[in-house]
């Protein structure tokens, strides 16, 4: 798999397609499993960790899947590379700043990743663009069933599907959606909305996961329990809440075009000026500022601008995609004038 | 480790003894004070906190932390403190060898200690269909909490079905 060909393209979670996908940049689920045989990875030496490396490489790789899977030999990949497939959501970080033997089967559309060796053996994920956890567990289901059928999982009646760490055990499943959240950020309505999910056993995190800041006004949101609740259930239970974070959202954003029309449409345009014609940005800057306007976008305050165009800024310009773009490596300074000159030949191509 | 009254991190490992019985109680900075200083509400405990690594012994005399601590799985050769340092198991075997101080654990984190979620095709057909026994009750739970009492029938009759099955085979 040539990493070059994919910095080109923006992947399935940024298609900025599907239900909802004005604040539902994504949907997301991942699957935690061991191998029977096999101690955790905690407990496992680099011959061991080899061995279910090259085990699951192998099973990976047969696969019948629908398309084509190529596997990445994340041991072997440079800083830059591992970095790259983090800005993804290829690869969690914890993958791609761990040691050992590991690696990652990916599809042609990026829309599955199949690790190895994380956390537990195999963490098996699904992406779908907008709004649509169904579409990404019937997925995930398929691909876990034909694995299922090549090797045993450590699983026991009562607890489950057995893993590393006792929070995912039971389902092993996470459900996540990736919202951009703007106005509630603005009016600090946010907080008091992660308050509420706090409390119904839901997880707020940023845009790379766990420990990760919010950057660019997006949040994850997932469950947190994993045990004594099926995956329908889990599934539900996202599907139920999200839709009120959505109108929320929504109707804040209504209410500050009606109330502050002009400063909305100001703060949106300066934003756009300045990643039009700066010379030099840092990574946060431009996030902060993509999130302005895609907000004018979605409320029709830049008319001659796409979403997928938006989306596709924010992943190139980051800092690995940005030096693989431009096939260097570069150095802080450097990159903010890259991202710039990026940012600008860009825009102005629109 | 997740404080089991938050989404915060759990620094405080607190064990709790009442006429005899173990009780571990995982908490953030935050919530341990108030628990701290008024254990049960009215409840006496004899109550001793322990941090991550220290151990402590008890008013009846007894090391629960510490005899906890030395626990070993036999089959990796994790100790219960190793896992209470790193929060990470060693392997599947570990669930069996900690069931005791695991099972708390899990009920404060997940509210439940009984999978009805996905099983594995390899399982037997006779525990599958307990599983599947699980599963409905479970939804049959939260169809009657949600008053959506068409859906409670039918799952009545589901269960109903299961288990006429499983006493069929069993008299087989």
């Amino acid at each position: 798999m040539d990493l070059n060909d994919l910095a080109r393209s923006s992947g399935e979670w940024l298609k900025g397609t599907g239900p909802e996908s004005d604040i539902v940049m994504s949907s997301r689920i991942r699957l935690a499993r061991n191998l029977s045989q096999f101690p955790f990875l905690s407990r496992a030496d680099d011959g061991v960790r080899a061995e279910i490396e090259r085990m699951m490489r192998r099973h990976l790789q047969e696969l019948e899947l629908k398309g084509h899977l190529n596997y990445v030999d994340v041991n072997a990949l440079e800083g830059l590379d591992r970095q790259f497939l983090v800005e993804r959501q290829l690869i969690s970080r914890e993958l791609a700043e761990s040691h050992g033997s590991r690696g990652v089967g990916i599809s042609a559309q990026e829309n599955l990743s199949l690790m190895v060796n994380e956390e537990d053996h195999l963490r098996i994920q699904v992406f779908q663009s907008g709004f649509n956890l169904e579409r990404c567990w019937e997925e995930i289901n398929r691909v876990d069933d034909l694995l299922e059928e090549r090797v045993s999982y450590a699983f026991s009646e009562q607890l489950g599907y057995l893993t590393a760490c006792p929070t995912n055990v039971g389902t092993g499943i996470r459900v996540s959606v990736l919202l951009h959240l703007p106005a509630l950020v603005a009016t600090r309505e946010a907080q008091k909305v992660f308050h509420a999910l706090q409390k119904i056993h839901l997880t707020v995190r940023g845009l790379y996961g766990e420990g990760s800041q919010a950057m660019g006004d997006f949040y994850q949101i997932s469950n947190q329990v994993t045990l004594g609740k099926s995956e329908a259930q889990l599934l539900k239970n996202l599907r139920d809440v999200i839709p009120n974070i959505l109108e929320y959202e929504r109707r804040v954003r209504n209410q500050l075009i009606k109330e502050n029309r002009p400063a909305i449409h100001d703060k949106v345009a300066r934003a756009y000026g300045t990643l039009r014609s700066a010379q030099a940005i840092s990574s946060e800057e431009t996030m902060q500022l993509l999130s302005h306007v895609r907000m004018g976008v979605n409320l029709g305050l830049i008319d001659d601008l796409d979403i997928p165009i938006v989306n596709e800024l924010f992943i190139q310009t980051q800092p690995a995609h940005l030096q693989k773009l431009r096939k260097s490596h570069l150095e802080s300074a450097e990159r903010n004038s890259a991202r710039a000159a990026y940012l600008r030949e860009r825009l102005a191509r629109n | 480790m997740k404080c089991r009254n938050c989404a915060k991190v759990a620094t405080l490992h607190i064990t709790e003894i009442v006429k005899g019985v173990v009780q571990e109680h995982h908490l953030c900075e935050d919530c341990a004070k108030p628990f701290l200083e008024n254990p049960h509400l009215g409840a006496k405990s004899a109550g001793v906190p322990a941090g991550p690594t220290t151990g402590g012994a008890t008013s009846s005399g007894e090391a629960p932390v510490d005899e906890q601590d030395r626990l070993i799985c036999p089959a990796c050769e994790l100790s219960f403190r190793e896992f209470r340092n790193q929060g990470r198991l060693g392997c599947s075997h570990c669930y069996t060898a900690f069931q005791e101080e695991l099972l708390p654990l899990l009920e404060n984190i997940h509210g439940d200690t009984q999978h009805c979620g996905k099983y594995p095709k390899r399982v037997p057909e006779d525990n599958q269909r307990q599983f599947k026994l699980i599963k409905l009750r479970n939804e049959l739970r939260e169809a009657i909490a949600e008053e959506s009492y068409e859906d409670a029938a039918k799952l009545r009759d589901q269960i109903q079905q299961l288990e006429n099955q499983l006493s069929g085979d069993a008299t087989r």
